[in-house]
């Protein structure tokens, strides 16, 4: 009885390893499916990405795309998860700040774009290395100065304007700033991806020429990093008031008791419906103005046994006309392409009434530093060490002097 | 009480033989016995854990970001991580966890015990309430933890400010963030701890109080001379327990404070997951848990060595 089971697990065995042998290991002339998996429409835009996958499909019936959707969240370590056991979709979002660590540990394929004239140019140069593509640009969008105009009306003061700068904007915070009516003039993040923007708006250096140390402990770095964490408490609610809270900033603002915020235009749809007047503005700057840009990507597996109809699917995704038309509807962050006249219904939508100032802000954009080794733990110990200057356990000089020495011991090592 | 029954069946060798054999065969077929019925545990022992152990040994030896090839490094990791302050850091936050959660859990559970081993009016609905928290998952816990003990607006800062205390920063402030940690985690696990210790108390037998109280012991001296000793069995498995989860404590850091501020709640696993899923070393991630595995293992090692001078089987 016992060797009978045995032998029919052992045949069992044997067939399944023969199957899988069988199995076709490359593209073949049959309809494929491919998979793709995303961060970008969770959370709201889920219908959004269907409509562009059903065109697709409309228009290639031989290829099925089957979607995953997960939260931002937890995307990264699934995302590495799945690269490091090999079970990876054929075609995966990438965020720009990881493109250089996927890209030059491999798990990359390059592409052949047939179009790259769609795309706007700074973005598809994101994205390539040596000049080959490794990624497509899906999307960007870009950090700006939202504010309530009838708290500024009530305070008699001017809206925010392109030629503010820093100094403008304290004295406005300050002005429209009533803690007893809990009421705040001003918010912006304490953490790396605001201080890299701020140290470029005061003219300094992140890295080093050669990027194998930091460069930000300077006369500019330490004023920048004073500029963020002076907020706080001033302008700004403390830590022990909630900043730093998911979602605080964006509900003070919402509830009408905050004057200015800087965040992207990934806010415009959940600001539609509030009950005052609000309108944005390029983000003040220093010595120059700098604005942050985020961009997101699609990359194609080099393990892919789908590559070049993955690379179709992921050209639609991130240049087809359907694709412009659904993110502009939608609000969706805008399209990643070349073609101004697409763009202009974008900016004849009302509220805020102020759309030129997305596009005026690409004019002077700061890219986040990006490092081969350690971006993740740079990224965390920028945030780290500046919240401590914050919470006012360290000084400002103190904690970016720490920062210093934490991030070059990882990156350079 | 079927596996004993089985168990005692197979050593049971003094059955007659159907057909003489020799005593090796006999042997080869008694162990044979036992491995098919050690199977169903000692398959996903050696895949789930045995593998994954032996696999984190080798990728201990070499440098893995997850995505490129891995690199050999022998011993290199091990050598950076105790070479590391970090590495310090975190076993002496992990330490700190465990010294301020081991007495709380233990005393509250013991307590608790006492309370409801007495003729108490709706004892068994008691005891149903405060095991709750034992199967409740640890994010939800964590989230109300949380807002329970928010800086500015939490419902323990402002009761505290009802009598006049200014309550601390909790979560926020580096100094009071595994406090917080800790007074979750005792209120999460006292239940289990309860309901251990509640079995051993059911098992003393009331003669023995009895005897006591006809000695004149107060109820003081007999918690000490008879419930303790008598309770020691039922001790040392909650210790034993609790330190090798408070050795592996993650969940409800992630989750409360995800080892902030600046580093002042981060555990060892928590320095395990952020190395492999943030920081792309898997090999020093490998090896810190085996570092870990270690220490684990050696204190456990003394417990057990230690348990015959305080615990009483009775």
């Amino acid at each position: 009885m016992n060797r009978r089971l045995l032998g029919l697990v052992g045949v069992a065995g044997a067939a399944a390893l023969v199957m899988t042998a069988c199995a076709p290991a490359g593209d073949s002339d049959g309809p494929v499916t491919i998979t793709y998996t995303n961060f970008i429409s969770n959370d709201g835009n889920e219908d959004n990405l269907q409509t562009i996958i059903d065109a697709f499909e409309e228009e290639n019936p031989d290829i099925t795309v089957e979607v995953t959707t997960l939260p931002y969240g937890d995307y990264g370590t699934a995302l590495q998860t799945d690269l490091a056991a090999g079970t990876v979709s054929d075609v995966f979002d990438i965020e720009y700040a990881n493109y250089k660590a996927y890209q030059s540990s491999g798990v990359l394929a390059p592409l052949e774009v047939a179009n790259p004239d769609a795309y706007r140019a700074s973005l598809l140069e994101a994205y390539s290395t040596d000049g080959t593509s490794y990624a497509l640009p899906s999307s960007f969008s870009t950090v700006v100065l939202f504010f309530n105009k009838d708290l500024f009306d009530a305070a008699g003061l001017d809206y925010p304007s392109s030629d503010w700068t820093w100094a403008d904007e304290e004295a406005a915070g300050l002005a429209l700033t009533d803690q007893a009516a809990g009421v705040w003039g001003d918010h912006q993040p304490v953490s790396f991806y605001e201080f890299y923007k701020v140290l470029a708006q005061n003219g300094g250096q992140f890295l080093n020429e050669d990027g194998t140390a930091v460069a930000f402990n300077s006369p500019e770095g330490i004023e920048a990093a004073q500029w963020l964490v002076g907020k706080s408490g001033t302008t700004m609610p403390t830590i022990e008031q909630g900043q730093g809270t998911p979602d605080f900033d964006t509900n003070l603002f919402k509830d009408g008791k905050l004057a200015m915020l800087h965040t992207g235009i990934w806010m415009f749809g959940a600001f539609a419906d509030v009950p005052f007047g609000w309108d944005i503005a390029v983000e003040p700057g220093n010595t120059t103005q700098a604005s942050a840009v985020f961009s997101n990507a699609v990359g194609v597996s080099a393990t892919s046994e789908h590559i070049e109809a993955a690379t179709k699917w992921a050209e639609f995704l991130t240049s087809s006309t359907t694709m412009v038309d659904v993110r502009l509807d939608s609000g969706w962050e805008l399209p990643p392409v070349s073609d101004e006249a697409a763009l202009a219904t974008y900016l004849e939508k009302d509220n805020p009434a102020n759309r030129q100032a997305v596009f005026d802000s690409l004019d002077n954009v700061a890219l986040p530093p990006v490092v081969a080794v350690g971006q993740t733990e740079m990224q965390d110990i920028v945030t780290e060490e500046l919240i401590e200057a914050q919470a006012g356990r360290k000084t400002v000089e103190e904690a970016l002097a720490s920062a210093e020495e934490r991030i070059n011991a990882v990156i350079g090592g | 009480m079927s596996l004993s029954n089985a168990q005692t069946s197979l050593l049971d060798r003094s059955r007659p033989a159907a057909r003489p054999r020799t005593a090796g065969s006999r042997k080869r077929r008694y162990a044979l016995t036992v491995l098919a019925f050690l199977l169903p545990s000692a398959v996903p022992l050696a895949l789930f854990t045995l593998g994954p152990m032996v696999a984190a040994l080798w990728i201990s030896l070499h440098e893995w970001n997850l995505l490129s090839a891995m690199r050999f490094v022998g011993l290199g990791n091990y050598i950076d991580l105790l070479g590391d302050p970090q590495t310090g850091a975190v076993f002496l936050h992990t330490l700190y966890y465990i010294a301020g959660y081991l007495p709380l859990v233990y005393v509250g559970g013991l307590a608790l015990a006492l309370a409801l081993n007495t003729a108490l009016k709706g004892r068994s609905f008691l005891r149903g309430i405060y095991f709750l928290p034992v199967v409740t998952s640890w994010i939800v816990v964590a989230l109300v933890w949380r807002w329970l003990l928010n800086p500015s607006n939490g419902i323990v800062n402002a009761v505290l400010a009802a009598v006049g205390i200014q309550g601390p920063g909790w979560w926020t402030d580096p100094a009071w963030a595994m406090p917080s940690i800790i007074l979750a985690s005792a209120w999460k696990d006292l239940g289990f701890v309860m309901v251990i210790l509640l079995a051993g108390l059911q098992a003393i037998s009331p003669d023995l109080y009895d005897a006591a109280k006809v000695d004149g012991a107060g109820w003081w001296r007999r918690l000490f001379s008879v419930t303790l000793p008598l309770l020691s069995p039922s001790t040392f498995f909650v210790f034993v327990i609790s330190l090798i989860n408070g050795f592996q404590v993650f969940d409800q850091v992630y989750a409360m404070t995800g080892g902030g501020p600046n580093g002042a709640s981060e555990v060892v696993v928590q320095r395990i997951y952020d190395l492999t899923f943030r920081y792309g070393a898997a090999g020093e991630a490998s090896a810190l848990s085996w570092l870990l595995f270690v220490v684990v293992l050696a204190i456990t090692l003394i417990q057990v060595r230690g348990q015959r001078r305080w615990v009483n089987y009775g």
